[in-house]
């Protein structure tokens, strides 16, 4: 059984949001979706100021086994990017929803964060696969 | 139903993710692939490899068949247990599947084969053995386990007997003996010191809890292939098949020429695509971040080429590959990683020998 915090939104692409308070979210991937990857071996990270939209390929996470790209799960401006992930992408496996979180958007749209998933919206797409 | 090895209650109690692998549920890592990797190059990690089929070809006339069906040349083997690694080719000259043959006696040798080829392989040794009045038997009852890295044979030692010792005392490499109920053979697919050891089924759970006892650390196929890329060793149905000429999978090395009288099964084929010339397999260094994969084109001057096998080499930590390409290709090369040129480097395919960076 794979790990899914109830405190987490969540988009179907199997990215993580949480909510850091002024309108700053930090995003990963879920631990299920790091268990698919399989060990990462590099994370390619948005800037800092890029502004991106919902659903834009903003990362990409390479494993042993495949490129991932990572998408925005809101809107909004990357104000931080996990830099430690460039010398140590494992993070990603080992702390998907700690360490291993890869960049920090303030959102330009909350009304998007209703369209996000709760731990059991989440839950149901993982069994689904 | 997928088959299951006799080891698979084992890969399950070290916490093994399972995959399908050619019809055979196998492990493909019990956690991170990446440390098993580093432990295999750096002490010693044992693979399940009881899908691979051996097969026991026997009588006077063995030497003879295995002369004409393969196309490196038995007669190379002199010595009783000595090994030799050649391809098994079509009239075409395309590679039915690349395999090792041990010289057990005159009238006894073993083919040891891809499992994804079983089938296959079967219906076309039997084919040819015919007219020869050798027997084929295919020895399930058998299961393989692959101890491998610099402290294997020291592991391994912990758990033979003085006979066994002294049976694989001294043992150069390639070489396979039948000791006690182990045959024992200095083979492997890492590129590391080990051994890989047939025994019958019954006794392979416990042997690899002994091994386990001694600290040899379980890997799986996701480091099985990482560890054979870096060692610039081929992976039959990706790096070559049926319809690849052994001249352009870098297996040119295994072809006996010599003598020019031995007839074996694809030897016109080959004499004319060697006039006529074909792609050759090289390697592929990027040392920028990214990772080369199967399948990804790459442009040279002379014409294009693929991606065979790619991968992140955990020894080098930056990506290596296998590319088929143009014979008149360089030292440079650029490779289509989704969408953007990329520049590599082209060196022999062979990046890490005995834990060592040989680029």
């Amino acid at each position: 059984m794979s790990n899914i915090p109830n405190e987490l939104k969540y988009a179907p692409s199997h990215e993580w949001v949480r909510d850091e308070g002024n309108g700053v979210f930090t995003v990963g991937i879920s631990e299920h979706a790091q268990d698919l990857l399989g060990d990462m071996v590099f994370v390619e990270l948005p800037d800092v100021g890029d502004v991106v939209a919902q659903g834009d390929d903003v990362a990409v996470a390479e494993s042993v086994k495949a490129a991932s790209d990572i998408y925005a799960p809101v809107s909004g401006e990357i104000v931080a990017v996990n830099d430690a992930l460039n010398d140590s992408p494992e993070l990603v496996n080992s702390a998907p929803y700690g360490d291993g979180w890869m960049f920090k958007i303030k959102i330009s749209d909350e009304s998007e964060l209703a369209g996000l998933l709760d731990a059991a919206g989440y839950q149901s797409v993982v069994d689904s696969e | 139903m997928a088959q299951k090895t006799v080891l698979f209650a084992k890969h399950v109690e070290c916490g093994a993710k399972m995959v399908d692998f050619h019809g055979w549920d196998m492990p493909l890592n019990y956690g991170s692939q990446i440390e098993e990797h580093h432990h295999v190059r750096q002490d010693a990690g044992m693979f399940d490899v009881s899908h691979m089929t051996i097969v026991d070809l026997q009588g006077p006339n063995t030497r003879n068949f295995l002369r004409y069906l393969l196309a490196n040349d038995v007669n190379k083997l002199t010595v009783s247990g000595k090994a030799l690694y050649s391809g098994m080719l079509n009239e075409a000259g395309g590679v039915i599947d690349d395999l090792i043959v041990y010289f057990l006696a005159e009238d006894f040798f073993r083919l040891v084969v891809n499992s994804a080829t079983r089938e296959n392989d079967l219906a076309w040794i039997n084919k040819q053995a015919a007219e020869f009045n050798v027997t084929v038997t295919e020895r399930p009852e058998f299961a393989m386990i692959a101890v491998q890295g610099p402290q294997a044979k020291a592991k391994v030692a912990t758990l033979l007997t003085e006979e066994q010792k002294a049976a694989v005392a001294g043992m150069k490499p390639f070489f396979g003996v039948q000791a006690g109920s182990l045959f024992i053979a200095t083979t492997g697919y890492t590129g590391e010191d080990g051994y890989e050891i047939s025994l019958p089924n019954e006794e392979a759970a416990d042997f690899w809890q002994k091994l386990l006892d001694a600290g040899v650390k379980p890997a799986g196929l996701g480091a099985r292939d990482t560890l054979r890329l870096e060692a610039g060793m081929n992976l039959y149905g990706q790096d070559m098949d049926e319809t690849v000429s052994p001249l352009a999978a870098n297996m040119g090395w295994t072809i006996a020429w010599e003598p020019s009288d031995r007839n074996f099964i694809g030897r016109a084929a080959l004499e004319q695509q060697k006039a006529a010339g074909t792609m050759k397999l090289v390697g592929l260094v990027m040392e920028q971040k990214g990772v080369l994969r199967h399948g990804q084109k790459v442009v040279t001057e002379g014409g294009e080429g693929e991606i065979t096998s790619g991968t992140f080499s955990p020894t080098l930590g930056f990506s290596i590959a296998m590319a088929r390409v143009p014979a008149s290709t360089g030292d440079t090369a650029e490779v289509d990683i989704r969408g953007k040129l990329v520049q590599v480097k082209v060196v022999k395919p062979n990046f890490v020998r005995m834990g060592k960076k040989v680029i």
